[in-house]
């Protein structure tokens, strides 16, 4: 099973790559961009028997591996699944 | 006195600690590649600059799994001395011995220079033999060296006196332009609560002989080696 985790900046944590991107593309004259903040996203091939099973194991990677709580969140999907329920958004802790 | 020098693939400043120690100070020095499960009677352990993996997923995120990291936890709650360096502060801050994390430098430039840096508290075993106040001329080479703690860990830090150095101007100023990544503070450097584990961003073994420019990082190694002795 497909998962794919969503790392990200929280939000009380400045980001300088984003700021920066940012300011990119309003000299390139999109200023309609109000922000961008950079993250990083991961694609894990997971061998386990069921969705509820490859939640908990990637919130458990994310969480302790993939992510630094102290300055980062992420969110997971689950590739295949349906939309909507199915692919509810777990965010880390912290 | 026996330092040993962690080495991770993608360290660069091991052999920089290694002279500091044996041919600066005259003390024991050895090597440890980071498979090792033992530190083979270490006083003191270094944890080296460089890029240790590369910096992949986050600068010190997979050394903090190397085999040799599970001796120098133990080694450092049994109240050994260690020093972080650079990425081996990033390191310890990944392994949780020392909190908070780094961002990005604030201008997202890797600065190579001779910064000020003043030293703040003198109980620590990297700090003994430096005076309060005292500005130490070090050299920083990074990318990352951005500290970031939450507010309450930030407090905490302040309130144990566990900020250990700070960038600072020549005549001692911890002021804006002094600091050269974004640092909270103008942290440079923190310790544990138990204060034997310290970690900095600037590079004190880059600094021990007025050849290379400075030699004000010498004091922060005779700390550790006479600390020992004493």
């Amino acid at each position: 099973m497909k998962a794919k985790v969503f790392v990200t900046l929280k939000p009380s944590v400045f980001d300088p790559q984003g700021h920066t991107i940012a300011e990119a593309l309003h000299s390139l004259g999109y200023n309609s961009v109000a922000d961008v903040r950079q993250g990083k996203y991961f694609e894990l091939d997971l061998r386990v028997g069921n969705e509820g099973e490859a939640k908990t194991l990637a919130a458990e990677l994310a969480d302790r591996v993939l992510a630094n709580p102290v300055i980062e969140s992420f969110r997971i999907e689950l590739d295949g699944s349906a939309g909507g329920a199915a692919n509810k958004e777990r965010e880390g802790h912290g | 006195m026996k330092f040993a020098v962690i080495v991770f693939p993608g360290s660069n400043c091991d052999h920089d600690a290694y002279y500091a120690a044996k041919h600066v100070l005259g003390q024991e020095a050895a090597f440890v590649w980071h498979k090792e499960t033992s530190l083979g009677g270490a006083d003191v352990v270094i944890l080296p600059g460089g890029f240790s993996h590369g910096d992949y997923l986050r600068t010190g995120a997979i050394a903090r799994f190397s085999p040799v990291m599970a001796a120098v936890s133990d080694f450092a709650a049994k109240g050994g001395p260690v020093l972080g360096i650079c990425n081996g502060f990033q390191i310890l801050l990944e392994c949780g011995l020392l909190p908070g994390a780094m961002l990005r430098n604030r201008d997202l430039k890797f600065h190579c220079e001779i910064v000020g840096v003043r030293v703040e508290q003198t109980d620590t075993p990297f700090t003994a033999l430096a005076e309060a106040g005292q500005v130490l001329r070090l050299p920083i080479a990074h990318g990352e060296g951005n500290y970031f703690a939450p507010p309450e860990t930030l407090a905490a830090l302040e309130a144990e006196r566990r900020i250990i150095f700070r960038y600072a101007t020549a005549a001692g100023e911890t002021t804006d332009q002094a600091n050269p990544n974004g640092s909270l503070a103008n942290i440079a450097g923190i310790c544990s609560e138990d204060r034997n584990v310290v970690g900095l961003m600037p590079h004190p073994e880059r600094a021990c002989q007025l050849a290379v420019g400075s030699a004000d990082g010498l004091v922060i190694l005779e700390s550790a080696a006479r600390a020992l002795v004493a």
